[in-house]
């Protein structure tokens, strides 16, 4: 049924039709409409039987969900950003034990400076945990994909993060078509785990491996997420099938057939792009882009193969790699090793900064012209005289204080000096 | 079949002789149905109170449960010595996931149990001391306010036993650990305000706390016995002896257990919603040298020279505990009525036991092994 919806409320309501029997959450920022709303249905007995526990951190919140899980529930949370670090060991231990929770990341920067808007270093930073990483472009692929993220998640024993932009998604109202409960409930059977805290067959999860076994564990977490790359498209034809729209899989392409130009992206952000090249490609520019809806597993072949036949591939992403480059761009020249397209490294869109169609266009124009360095990093609107200003107060030798407040007092967001 | 009362006293220990006793009043470890919960094979230590802690206590669970029990272990020497891949010697559902979550894991499969109708299945949290007091303490503390249903146990052994023997919240003042070395001015653990977690729990107001120690096993397993009867969170804090992180010798550790509570060091009693029930009375009152003098962590109080002001407040300290949970028996006076003759002299050995472990002794060598290696 076609509703206008907060992005949270789409999501919390889809989660809730997956039938989760155990909820663990801490509140942050964007996250927290989902878990309020979550909390009020398992309150009404909306979703029942659920046991929805207000734990003191994210750390907490994830290792609920371990414990709920190996007991042979179906286990959900949500957190974004300093959470997600917070819980950052557990997350290894529920993708080591091969436990399958399922986990609504509504992507915000990471700090210092503190900074609650959107980016994707959170989830970035998690990226070799082990947990499969989906991306929503918007919030009805956001209700998609959960539905979808149960599935996988129980089918092959793995945890599953649905990464949703935060405030861009999570908080805009927006026109969403939620399935109904029979639609779910025939898609996502019930949860049978492959194993289970059970007094009739007691077990030990958990146990020590050292170097005889450890490197087989490993592959074996290395496996099935390659087995992933499989069932991610299969699970999103049986999801078209049911619900009769397109949602998920591993990548997607735009108007890239005859395109010399691709830009990769991941996210709401595709929305804008799709805008450019539309505009561009009414002047006879040919431009196309390809969304990257998983992460991890990276679609190694999918991402190849979409992108060999152009001459240059533009990678804008919301986080990077410090001292080092892109991390989307490094996954993306790795899929092209060997092949002839130009990659260029774009970050874009950090704490929140709007990538606007504007600087896009004078981006594109940019590299079209020759001025951007491939294989170089750089920043979308970065206000270059301000770090210059800063990093000549630093060569001044005086203590120069903080950065992130100094910068600030230069662009007269604090109005003047604190001493 | 008891045709007449058994006291204590008249076994010469302080546990009765289960021989004595009528079926019924058998403790769970006398029993042949125990369930060996913790089943042999590990590769605990000799003389380790941890494989005892939970033995008795897991022991006492499964009975009382009639074996629906789950156990959520904390990263540690008892995780450690009872897994080593391929082997298990647990024989009860049991997960390990990290060091510092146990009673956040143990909540989570309370709550998927509640939510699959299965509440006849109870639940178990465990860790040692640093996994209790120190890295897991806000999962505990959180797990008490929500008075999830898990009954947590802590083997406390005073420290970072499974690392190397390293200071833990639970560290008494002056001990010898590997950093907290007898050296500089104050040599030994720092004397601090302690964090008494069992009292922390109290003050949490949880459904059941108690305290006890592997030296009375009877005791503990009562203890666990009640705490499944109720609902909700509980919490035993078990004194559990470690012989390598202590220098103590292995057939000590039931001597030190009991002397722990007889000098009243470590108050045994049991509280119900924030209320001490009852306090378990020490026998004969020894003082804390009795207790000091066979533990190799608290040698440097006694060699090369008495430090008598260190073992003073070591005293006071325990005399405070004695005052404050009133723990001294009616017929008892504040002296030291089987007072030993070297209350504040120097450490004497009792026939053929020495005080510190012979310097080629096992755990002499082991110690310098764990002490001089990073972990």
């Amino acid at each position: 049924m076609l509703e206008q919806l907060e992005g949270s409320q789409a999501v919390a309501r889809a989660v809730g039709m997956c039938r989760p029997e155990v909820i663990a959450a801490y509140p942050i920022s964007p996250q927290t409409h989902i878990v309020e709303a979550l909390s009020d249905m398992v309150r009404t007995s909306d979703i029942d039987p659920c046991e929805y526990m207000m734990v003191e951190s994210e750390f907490a919140a994830m290792s609920a969900c371990i414990g709920a899980s190996a007991a042979g529930a179906r286990a959900y949370t949500a957190t974004a950003s300093q959470g997600l670090l917070f819980m950052a060991e557990a997350l290894y231990n529920a993708s080591g034990l091969g436990l399958p929770i399922v986990m609504t990341l509504a992507n915000r920067a990471i700090g210092a400076p503190i900074n609650i808007w959107n980016d994707h270093s959170d989830s970035m930073s998690q990226r070799d945990s082990g947990w499969i990483q989906l991306f929503a472009e918007t919030n009805q692929e956001a209700v998609d994909l959960h539905i979808q993220a149960f599935r996988l998640a129980e089918e092959l024993s793995l945890p599953v993060m649905v990464c949703m932009d935060g405030f861009i998604l999570t908080h805009a109202f927006e026109q969403v078509d939620l399935p109904s409960q029979d639609q779910v409930d025939d898609f996502l059977p019930s949860f049978k785990p492959r194993q289970m805290l059970d007094p009739a067959e007691p077990m030990t999860i958990g146990a020590m491996v050292g170097p005889e076994a450890f490197t087989e564990v490993k592959y074996l977490m290395h496996a099935k997420q390659l087995q992933a790359l499989d069932a991610i498209p299969e699970i999103a034809a049986d999801f078209t099938e049911g619900f009769g729209r397109e949602s998920g899989g591993l990548v997607r392409s735009y108007r890239a057939d005859d395109a010399e130009t691709i830009v990769v992206a991941l996210g709401s952000v595709l929305g804008t792009i799709e805008d450019v090249i539309d505009e561009l490609r009414e002047q006879g520019v040919k431009i196309g882009a390809l969304a990257i809806k998983c992460f991890r597993p990276w679609p190694i072949d999918e991402v190849r193969e979409a992108l060999v036949d152009a001459d240059r591939v533009i990678v804008i992403e919301k986080a990077f790699a410090v001292g080092a480059g892109g991390i989307v761009g490094q996954n993306v020249r790795l899929a092209l090793s060997g092949c002839e397209p130009t990659v260029f490294d774009i970050v874009a869109g950090l704490g929140g900064r709007p990538i606007t169609r504007k600087s896009l266009r004078s981006l594109f124009d940019e590299v079209f012209e020759g001025n951007i360095e491939p294989n170089r990093l750089h920043f979308l609107d970065l206000k270059k005289d301000v770090v210059e200003r800063e990093i000549g107060r630093t060569e001044n030798g005086r203590n120069p204080g903080p950065h992130a407040e100094n910068i600030l007092r230069d662009i007269g967001t604090v109005a003047s000096d604190s001493h | 079949m008891a045709e007449q009362q058994i006291k204590g006293y008249q076994t010469g220990t302080f546990v009765v002789g289960n021989r004595l006793l009528d079926p019924e009043q058998r403790s769970t470890q006398a029993r042949t149905e125990r369930s060996n919960t913790l089943t042999s094979g590990h590769r605990a230590c000799q003389g380790c109170g941890e494989a005892l802690g939970a033995r008795y206590t897991l022991d006492a669970a499964m009975r009382a449960t009639d074996g629906k029990l789950v156990a959520a272990n904390a990263t540690g020497c008892l995780e450690v010595f009872s897994t080593p891949y391929p082997e298990s010697s647990w024989q009860l559902p049991w997960i390990h996931s990290l060091f510092g979550n146990a009673p956040a894991v143990a909540a989570g499969v309370a709550a998927a149990l509640k939510a699959k109708g299965r509440e006849d299945v109870r639940v178990v949290g465990q860790a040692g001391d640093g996994g209790t007091v120190d890295i897991g303490f806000a999962c505990l503390s959180g797990m008490f306010e929500r008075n999830d249903d898990v009954l947590f146990v802590c083997y406390d052994n005073e420290g970072y036993m499974n690392t190397g023997v390293q200071r833990s919240g639970a560290t008494p003042p002056a001990a010898r650990t590997a950093n907290t070395k007898p050296v500089g001015p104050e040599p030994g653990n720092v004397f601090g305000q302690g964090k008494n977690v069992p009292l922390i729990a109290l003050a949490h107001e949880i459904p059941y706390v108690a305290t006890a120690t592997v030296a009375e096993p009877r005791d503990l397993e009562e203890k666990v016995e009640r705490a499944m009867e109720l609902r909700g969170a509980r919490y035993i804090h078990v004194f559990v002896p470690c012989p390598l992180g202590w220098g103590s010798a292995s057939e000590d550790t039931i001597r030190l257990a009991r002397l722990v509570k007889e000098t009243g060091i470590f108050p045994v009693f049991e509280a119900e919603k924030g209320e001490v029930t009852s306090v378990s009375k020490i026998r004969r009152h020894v003082p804390v040298t009795e207790y000091l003098k066979l533990q190799r962590r608290f040698a440097h109080l006694f060699k090369p020279e008495l430090n008598t002001g260190v073992i003073e407040r070591l005293q006071a300290g325990a005399d405070r505990n004695i005052e404050r949970f009133d723990l001294l028996a009616d017929d008892e006076g504040a002296e030291f009525p089987g007072e030993a003759t070297d209350q504040a002299g120097p450490p004497e050995s009792e026939p053929g036991r020495p005080v510190e472990p012979d310097a080629d002794s096992d755990v002499s060598s082991l110690l310098r092994e764990t002490h001089g290696k990073p972990r």
